[in-house]
């Protein structure tokens, strides 16, 4: 045994480069004879363009060419899921141009590309073009976007409504709220985020004249993709001829999955220069041109009978696309959403309608949890807001409805159907670990000391491993959904293992190593694992919806199969025994019942040496490939609980602890583990309590630096308490669920639900997110007023 | 055009900057040292903190002219040869990166934090890196990596 397989907390194999500076991101790399591109950006939200006038610019130092919308006539940036109307008919889905063409459509759609011998001459130039803007009123508000006349993003489009979609059963769900004995009502913000990756977006396209190939360098979190997507949709270019390299990528969270204008606007440039073209996005241009994440409004009603048990769930959702539809952008608050609102409960009856709504604001697409953390937040904050009007504990009305340990598989009134989980294990756990039981002396202690102090439950679910394929078709995907790996034996055993899933800080490197040195006994060190090059791995989908280990990771187990089984047959020979009595364990073939023995090494040089060979069985070579499609959706769940303290004179808040108990299968790496909680963890503190884009009325981005939106820093967050409970996936071979978003999912709603606990005494029952200490101020103060009143 | 000339890593180098020429891009651009990153353009997230003369500073914040004559230290020249730095040690084994980013800014910082403060609080530590943003980790792990680095830079390491 290497000591290094499942369920070790192995160092990882990546941080030695990251932590000397050899890193190696989309930045870092300059090809020779090199130029520079720089985005010129609309600075308007909704206008019509009239001239652009270019000539002044062209004069510039250094400027090798400009491109505007008239001179790249490519194909419009494809959107990868169809989401249907009500009436079966399909969303409307308007060009979306990679350079405006006629009009802009948000802060930051793309105008004119300028391509220059340095960055700076680039960027010099670009303030010479003089734009030509008729500005148009803005369809900024989600809500006040399919309002009467309201300004119309795209003629084809009326109201600004790209779909309205429902699922679930309407007449059940009216039936069961008609002998309700109790309804919950809940209007429900869910604010709009910037992702914010520390390493902003950047690409460098190369094309060779010698053999008509194009090589991108891309800041991806799924390269193939993006090769299909650009290669066939926007610029007809043949597979072959195209290569996409995703090298180090400095943290995704959904924001780097989607197609961009610049990957597509400097591939196509670079045959036009015949120079490699590299840009880098500014922050402020992240602010502008990468997805945002998130911004629904919600209506939601929980009918109860008179024990507290669920009934029916009714939702309506309006949910901002912004100015285009982004690759991913409709299925994210429709089937990462909807399919999510029967929660972690039995509710019997759902019935939930989602509006996509065009407005003039930067594109709105998957970031970590991707519609369920929007699920989750509906489900919860409902939840509570009926425990708190039953007057019956939060926890105990949780455990009323709770799926019963005995009931998987557990098929949901909105189309998904659980394997396996266990609620009520991980809800202890997370009680324990809160010391729930001792609240109310904490809340004691906090009062004398002039403090409000609060406590939320948030108990989760989420869909994974993304995603059986066909499942995905018949629900409008244009893709499949599963995953390659491919591992290449080496004559003198070491191994090359290659993946189509993307890490980017998820440390797939370790990981997937010891999935590989867990089965073959080889040392993670002589084991590297290769992803994010279409020329390297044969093919792949990427990396999202926590799905590199329940489906890349299958697939990785499919091939190690293969080598193993491949194996045994040439072990078999050299032992001269037959290949059914071989066996392979701790990193070596033996002959049952007998102490004959070969080391996997030596059966690895057999396989590339072969004189003494089986030749008419096996072919020489230890290199096998495996795809896998999953069956279903895997299913993480758990609870989070949150504690807040908050002054009763200014409104600061503070997050005091902040729990998870979770079930993510099998554990790989439970220090890995850990660390995507407590990333995701920050990410979900931060919805709740500090970050928020915001939007004026003509559509400009108030909330466009690092000094305007919030991120959260050391000293906003405590130290995490996670914990793990084991069930496992019952249809992958790992038994694992995923892990990756998990964190940002339950902790908005556990931590509004204990903002809500501390402010309740005093008659506030409800606040948006982010709860900052201006808003909480102004709730306690107008509460007091009218008291006084 | 202007010509500067300092101490990085050790070694004394010149080159030509612009007038312009933010340190940082020095580094990058001039010198290939890619280690040093660039992830805001306010000064905000820490990504490009080296030390200039022995203290935390980031490279986004000096232009490259004002460097003449400093001592620079990056990323790239903090571990001994094949043997890395405290801190760096202490990042790794408390898992205290992902994506790797922040990371070069991060180690800087706490380094400087370390020279300055021998057995820094857990308070201090979340104090001091209010210039260096993280979206990955959740700071629980980096807390813990500056508090044993800076443990066992000081020799106190238990």
């Amino acid at each position: 045994m290497t000591g290094q397989g499942i369920g070790v907390a192995v160092r990882r194999k990546e941080d030695v480069r990251f932590l000397t500076g050899r890193g190696n991101y989309v930045d870092d790399i300059n090809r020779p004879g090199q130029v520079h591109a720089v985005m010129l950006r609309s600075p308007h939200a909704h206008a019509e363009i009239g001239k652009i006038d270019v000539d002044d610019a062209r004069q510039a130092p250094g400027v090798i060419a400009i491109f505007t919308g008239a001179d790249v006539q490519v194909g419009g940036l494809p959107c990868g899921w169809v989401v249907k109307f009500k009436d079966g008919s399909p969303q409307h889905e308007p060009m979306h141009p990679v350079l405006a063409q006629g009009k802009v459509r948000h802060i930051g759609d793309p105008v004119a590309m300028v391509i220059a011998e340095t960055h700076e001459q680039a960027k010099d130039a670009a303030e010479r073009i003089v734009v030509d803007y008729k500005v148009l009123p803005a369809a900024a508000a989600l809500e006040g976007a399919i309002r009467p006349g309201a300004a119309q993003l795209f003629d084809a489009v009326p109201n600004n409504i790209a779909f309205d979609w429902a699922i679930g059963d309407q007449a059940q769900t009216d039936a069961a709220f008609a002998k309700a004995a109790h309804v919950t009502k809940i209007d429900i913000v869910n604010n709009r985020l910037v992702t914010n990756a520390m390493e902003p977006r950047a690409a460098i396209a190369e094309f060779n004249r010698g053999t008509d190939e194009y090589t991108l360098y891309t800041t991806s979190q799924n390269p193939h993709a993006i090769r299909l997507l650009m290669g066939a949709f926007v610029l007809q270019l043949p597979e072959h001829k195209l290569r996409v390299i995703s090298p180090d990528v400095g943290g995704g969270f959904g924001s780097k999955i989607f197609h961009y204008a610049e990957e597509a606007l400097l591939t196509w440039a670079s045959a036009q220069v015949n120079r490699p073209i590299k840009w880098t996005a500014e922050r402020s241009e992240s602010f502008t041109s990468d997805a945002q994440g998130r911004d629904h409004v919600t209506h939601a009603e929980l009918a109860l009978d008179k024990d507290g048990k669920f009934l029916a769930l009714k939702v309506s959702t309006l949910a901002n696309l912004g100015a285009y539809l982004s690759t991913f952008a409709p299925a994210v608050p429709t089937y990462l959403y909807a399919t999510l609102l029967a929660g972690t409960y039995t509710t019997p009856a759902i019935y939930a309608e989602v509006k996509g709504v065009f407005t003039n604001t930067v594109p709105v697409d998957a970031y970590r949890g991707a519609g369920r953390p929007e699920a989750c937040y509906v489900i919860e904050r409902i939840v509570d807001k009926a425990a708190r009007e039953l007057k019956v504990d939060p926890a105990e009305l949780r455990r009323r409805n709770f799926i019963a340990k005995d009931a998987y598989p557990y098929q949901t009134p909105v189309a998904l159907a659980y394997d396996s989980g266990d609620y009520f294990t991980t809800l202890d756990m997370a009680l324990k670990a809160a010391d729930y039981a001792g609240f109310g002396k904490r809340r004691d202690e906090a009062a004398k000391r002039g403090k409000l102090r609060g406590i939320g439950l948030a108990s989760y679910i989420e869909a994974c491993g993304v995603a059986p394929s066909a499942v995905a078709g018949a629900l409008g995907a244009r893709a499949g959904l599963y995953e390659m790996a491919e591992v290449r034996v080496h004559p003198t055993g070491s191994i090359t293992m290659f993946t189509g899933t993307h890490s980017h800080g998820q440390g797939h490197e370790t990981t997937f190593a010891q999935l590989v040195s867990d089965r073959l006994g080889v040392p993670i060190e002589n084991i590297d694992v290769v992803h994010g090059d279409t020329a390297k791995s044969a093919f792949g989908m990427g990396t999202y919806g926590s799905r590199s280990l329940p489906v890349g990771g299958s697939a990785l187990v499919k091939a190690l199969d293969k080598i193993v089984n491949k194996g045994k047959k040439i072990a078999a020979h050299l032992m001269e025994a037959a290949e059914a009595d071989i066996e392979f364990k701790d990193g070596a073939f033996t002959v049952a019942g007998t102490d004959k023995q070969v080391p996997f090494g030596a059966v690895a040089f057999a396989a590339y040496v072969p004189h003494n060979y089986p030749i008419d069985e096996v072919e020489p070579g230890l290199d096998e490939t495996a795809y896998y499609d999953p069956k279903n959706f895997t299913f993480p769940s758990g609870t989070h609980i949150a504690e807040v303290e908050i002054d009763r004179d200014t409104g600061d808040i503070r997050l005091v602890n902040l729990v998870g108990a979770d079930d993510f299968g099998t554990i790989v790496n439970p220090m890995v583990v850990e660390g995507q909680v407590h990333g995701g963890f920050a990410q979900g503190v931060g919805q709740a309590l500090l970050e928020n884009a915001v939007y004026d009325q003509s559509g400009q981005l108030l909330t466009g630096s690092l000094m305007d939106y919030c991120l959260p820093r050391a000293d906003n967050l405590p130290n995490f308490s996670v914990e793990t409970h084991v069930t496992l996936c019952t249809h992958n071979p790992l038994g694992v669920k995923g892990c990756g978003e998990a964190g940002a999912i339950g902790s908005p709603a556990a931590v509004m639900n204990a903002v809500i606990d501390a402010l309740a005494p005093l008659g506030v029952e409800d606040m948006t997110m982010p709860a900052t200490s201006e808003k909480i101020w102004r709730a306690i103060h107008e509460q007091t007023q009218a008291k006084a009143a | 055009m202007a010509s500067v000339t300092l101490t990085v890593n050790g070694r004394k180098v010149t080159t030509e900057v612009e007038n312009r020429t933010l340190l940082v891009q020095l580094l990058r651009e001039n010198l290939g040292l890619t280690g040093t990153h660039v992830g805001c353009d306010t000064s905000q997230c820490g990504a490009c903190v080296v030390h200039v003369d022995g203290v935390s500073v980031k490279a986004c914040t000096l232009l490259a002219v004002q460097a003449e004559g400093r001592d620079i230290l990056t990323i790239e020249g903090l571990a001994k040869g094949n043997e890395l730095h405290p801190m760096q040690a202490a990042f790794r084994e408390h898992h205290g990166l992902q994506c790797g980013f922040c990371t070069p800014g991060m180690v800087m910082s706490a380094v400087d934090l370390a020279n300055q403060n021998k057995n820094p609080s857990e308070q201090e530590i979340r104090e001091w890196l209010e210039g260096n943003l993280c979206r990955c980790t959740g700071y629980h792990n980096i807390v813990k990596a500056i508090k044993a680095g800076a443990e066992a830079m000081a020799g106190t390491s238990r």
